[in-house]
């Protein structure tokens, strides 16, 4: 993410009893309304995606008059959470949403789920009914606290509008630092209209809230020591790099070492795709140098990730012979699903740059010496001996139609250096993944955790809101693009020009890839077409859509026109624009290790399974 | 598996119980049992939870409870380093030839009658689980009408206190 403040205040502790009076806060009596507006402006939220109803409509008054917070009516709650994480992982701010009770708080669960898997800093603001009406199963009542329980990092229920202040300041903070991740805060209607008095900075209360940051410096000489014994190291890079703005220390990290860099969907970006030591991502479709370089290490240090089944496959096969040092600032994922043998608990930006020192350090045991380069030898032969036999890439439909992995190849590469990328979740999604080119961090945006079909035009509205300077994308698949495009009308309406490629194949890919594979091509409910023709549906007209929405509809399905559809896009800027991409249906995301199966396992192509008997042990 | 017994020192806030015990489901953790109570000091309960897991799980759920924002504080107590406590009210069934074998019961287990009735007997014991297993196996064969268990609680043996330093904490910020 970028390099910009979280947006949180620092928390002001309460002052020692008996100690120095704090700087006097100004004091204003408001609503709570009133207060909840002045806490959002004060804590640096600039922009809120939203739709107000019942409960949260006091809020929306002060809200109308505010110079400092834009609210972005969306039009659907799931719009406007997923918007608020598409601008928290543009911005590498906190991303804030607000709904009413009931069905608009629920309707923001999905959005929040998918925030927490992808530990995204975000507030979600619910309006709900009146304190004395709590538990009557009052009119669009929802406990949305109980529903979101699990799905949180925390979350509040206030009924006192004394303590919006310090709920909203303690709510950022939460949700900026550590682990970041969703807060929700939850405000009853009278909390919203009761007279109350503004102060701010509020004294925030959160004594069991203390995240680790500095890392063990005895577990970094550990972690040094192994670093300069491995011979088969690899670095597993995870979101949390991208979390921690922490792509220089890996840099650093990564070539004063001379060790493989592998960087999960999450981390797309944390380090240069053109760098030589990057060998992809790893994982279900990951690339095979990748995937079996972390099964052959002796050394996998794993740099916030968590070791995820689509990373690691069937776990009890996975790296089999290499020892671990993992670093997180969540000291939960820390042997989780794989022990690790150097824990390390701190903030993923000190790990590196104390562990590039300590290798730096004039210690024999932990400097990997002249002679680093020379001990990789054999390994880095090995490596690209993998990467020269099986790299990414795919055959050009027979028929002449459009190849899906063409389309997002050339987005990438007619697409300006600084263009940030969405994806909904599916075959599009990991060809974006394999196809696009990642120079930087934020510029990748996916639903990776939770796997949220239709994440990828909210969250490209939030990302272009955010970041109203940068080019947005959103690659999407048809069926991803129907569960969300209500949002055009979102982007169209506030002036902000996003634009969607639909890579329509007319059928719901990933499934009907499964299916192929592994259902004996019984294409159960995965044809988003009607009639037998086998490229994309045309009901509904997404070029009709397109326009219907206010926003520039264009299609291709011709392979000569692919350039010229994609400039013409890139060209519109004061509209958002949406590209119908009609691909062959039968494309697959290879390579593939099947689920539940060993990494070992994994496929090249369909039928092809890499040799890897020139494996050095 | 075996039986671990942790003391976690919270927030005394609403809602805190259901986040500890909603945190137990979702990891698929079974609760044995589970005791809810204020401490020396108001803000603060203490919540005294019995699980039957492995050391692996026990330091995954120790972690993620951690991770808790209203959580102040877990220690695992060891059994061989603290008192372990339960309470149980058992009603029995007695008429005038067993009562008084009841009562030799009640006193062997230096239990208490509370309650007696012309056809049953009340009577309230604490101790550890197993001594209070082995009064109920004495006590069924007479008749068990009705049976009520509280959660264990736990306190360190010795003189620290593993609320002292936590408290220090919230004084701070208090």
């Amino acid at each position: 993410m970028t390099e910009q403040a979280t947006g949180a205040p620092k928390p002001q502790p309460r002052a020692p009893r008996g100690g120095a009076p704090q700087p006097a806060a100004t004091v204003e009596h408001v609503t709570g309304a009133q207060s909840l507006i002045r806490s959002l402006e004060a804590v640096g939220a600039d922009t809120v995606f939203g739709i107000p109803g019942g409960a949260i409509l006091p809020a929306y008054d002060p809200l109308m008059d505010s110079t400092k917070v834009r609210h972005i009516l969306v039009r659907h709650e799931q719009g406007a959470g997923h918007a608020a994480t598409g601008y928290a992982q543009a911005t590498g701010r906190v991303g804030v949403c607000m709904a009413t009770s009931g069905p608009g708080a629920t309707n923001l669960v999905t959005p929040i789920a998918d925030a927490h898997m992808d530990s995204v800093p975000m507030v979600a603001i619910t309006g709900q009914v009146a304190g004395p009406s709590i538990g009557t199963d009052a009119f669009q009542e929802a406990d949305i606290c109980g529903i979101t329980l699990p799905v949180t990092k925390h979350n509040f229920l206030v009924t006192d509008p004394a303590e919006i202040p310090r709920t909203i300041a303690e709510a950022f903070h939460i949700a900026a630092t550590g682990r970041p991740g969703p807060v929700l805060v939850d405000i009853s209607k009278d909390a919203l209209q009761a007279r109350t008095v503004f102060s701010w900075p509020p004294t925030t209360d959160l004594p069991g809230y203390r995240p680790v940051s500095r890392p063990h410096a005895k577990q970094i000489r550990e972690a040094a020591r192994l670093i300069s014994q491995a011979r088969h190291p690899v670095l597993y890079v995870g979101g949390g790099v991208i979390k921690a703005g922490a792509s220089a220390e890996l840099r650093e990290l990564a070539e004063l070492t001379g060790v493989p860099v592998t960087t999960t969907l999450m981390a797309l970006g944390a380090f240069p795709d053109s760098h030589p030591q990057h060998l992809g991502m790893p994982g279900m479709h990951g690339s095979v140098a990748a995937v079996t370089a972390l099964q052959r290490a002796d050394l996998i240090v794993a740099l916030g990730a968590r070791f995820d089944d689509r990373v690691t496959g069937k776990i009890d096969s996975f790296a089999p012979h290499a020892k671990i040092v993992h670093a997180d600032i969540d000291p939960a994922e820390i042997g989780k699903n794989r022990l690790a043998d150097v824990p390390i608990v701190g903030d993923v930006k000190d790990v590196m740059s104390d562990l590039t020192a300590a290798l730096r350090a004039d210690d024999p045991a932990t400097t990997p010496g002249p002679d680093a380069a020379e001990r990789y030898a054999g390994w880095w032969q090995q490596l690209d001996r993998w990467r020269e036999t099986y790299p990414l890439g795919y055959d050009l439909p027979e028929d002449g139609t459009l190849s899906p992995q063409q389309v997002i190849e050339r987005i990438g590469q007619l697409a300006p250096d600084d263009t940030i990328f969405t994806a909904g979740v599916g075959q599009h999604q990991m060809w974006a993944a394999q196809y696009l080119p990642f120079e930087r961090p934020g510029t990748w945006l996916n639903s990776g955790g939770l796997g949220t079909m239709g994440y990828a035009v909210p969250a490209a509205l939030g990302a272009k809101a955010g970041r109203p300077d940068a080019p947005v994308w959103a690659i999407d698949g048809d069926g991803c693009f129907q569960m969300t495009n209500q949002e055009l009308a979102t982007a169209a309406l506030n002036g902000v020009p996003i634009k969607v490629a639909i890579i329509n194949n007319g059928a719901l890919g990933m499934v009907r890839q499964w299916q192929t594979l592994f259902y004996n091509q019984r294409y159960s409910n995965t044809a988003l077409r009607g009639g037998p023709s086998s490229a994309g549906t045309r009901i509904p007209d997404f070029v009709k859509l397109a326009e219907a929405m206010g926003c520039v509809g264009l299609r291709c399905e011709d392979p000569a026109q692919l350039d010229a559809v994609i400039e013409k896009a890139n060209a519109i800027n004061d509209r958002p624009v949406v590209v119908d991409f009609i691909v062959h249906e039968d494309a697959m995301v290879w390579p593939m290790v099947a689920a539940g199966t060993s990494n070992d396992e994994v496929m090249a192509a369909r039928g092809v399974r890499p040799d890897f008997s020139d494996a050095v042990d | 598996m075996s039986k671990h017994t942790l003391s976690v020192l919270v927030e005394n806030k609403p809602g805190v119980l259901s986040r500890i015990t909603a945190l137990f489901s979702r990891r698929s953790f079974n609760i044995d049992s589970l005791a809810v109570g204020t401490t020396e000091h108001p803000e603060v309960s203490r919540i005294t939870i019995v699980v039957s897991v492995d050391a692996l799980p026990l330091e995954q759920v120790t972690k993620q409870l951690n991770k808790l924002v209203n959580v102040l504080k877990i220690v695992e107590l060891d059994p061989a380093a603290a008192v372990h406590r339960e309470l149980v009210l058992v009603k029995v069934r007695a008429d005038n030839d067993t009562r008084s074998q009841i009562v030799e019961i009640v006193q062997l287990f230096r239990a208490k009658t509370v309650d007696v009735a012309p056809e049953a007997v009340t009577i309230e014991a604490t101790g550890s689980s197993d001594k209070l297993e082995a009064m109920l196996r004495m006590l069924e064969p007479f008749g068990i009408k009705e049976l009520v268990q509280s959660g264990a609680i736990a306190i360190g043996r010795g003189s620290r206190s593993i609320t002292d330093r936590s408290l220090r904490a919230l004084d701070r910020t208090a």
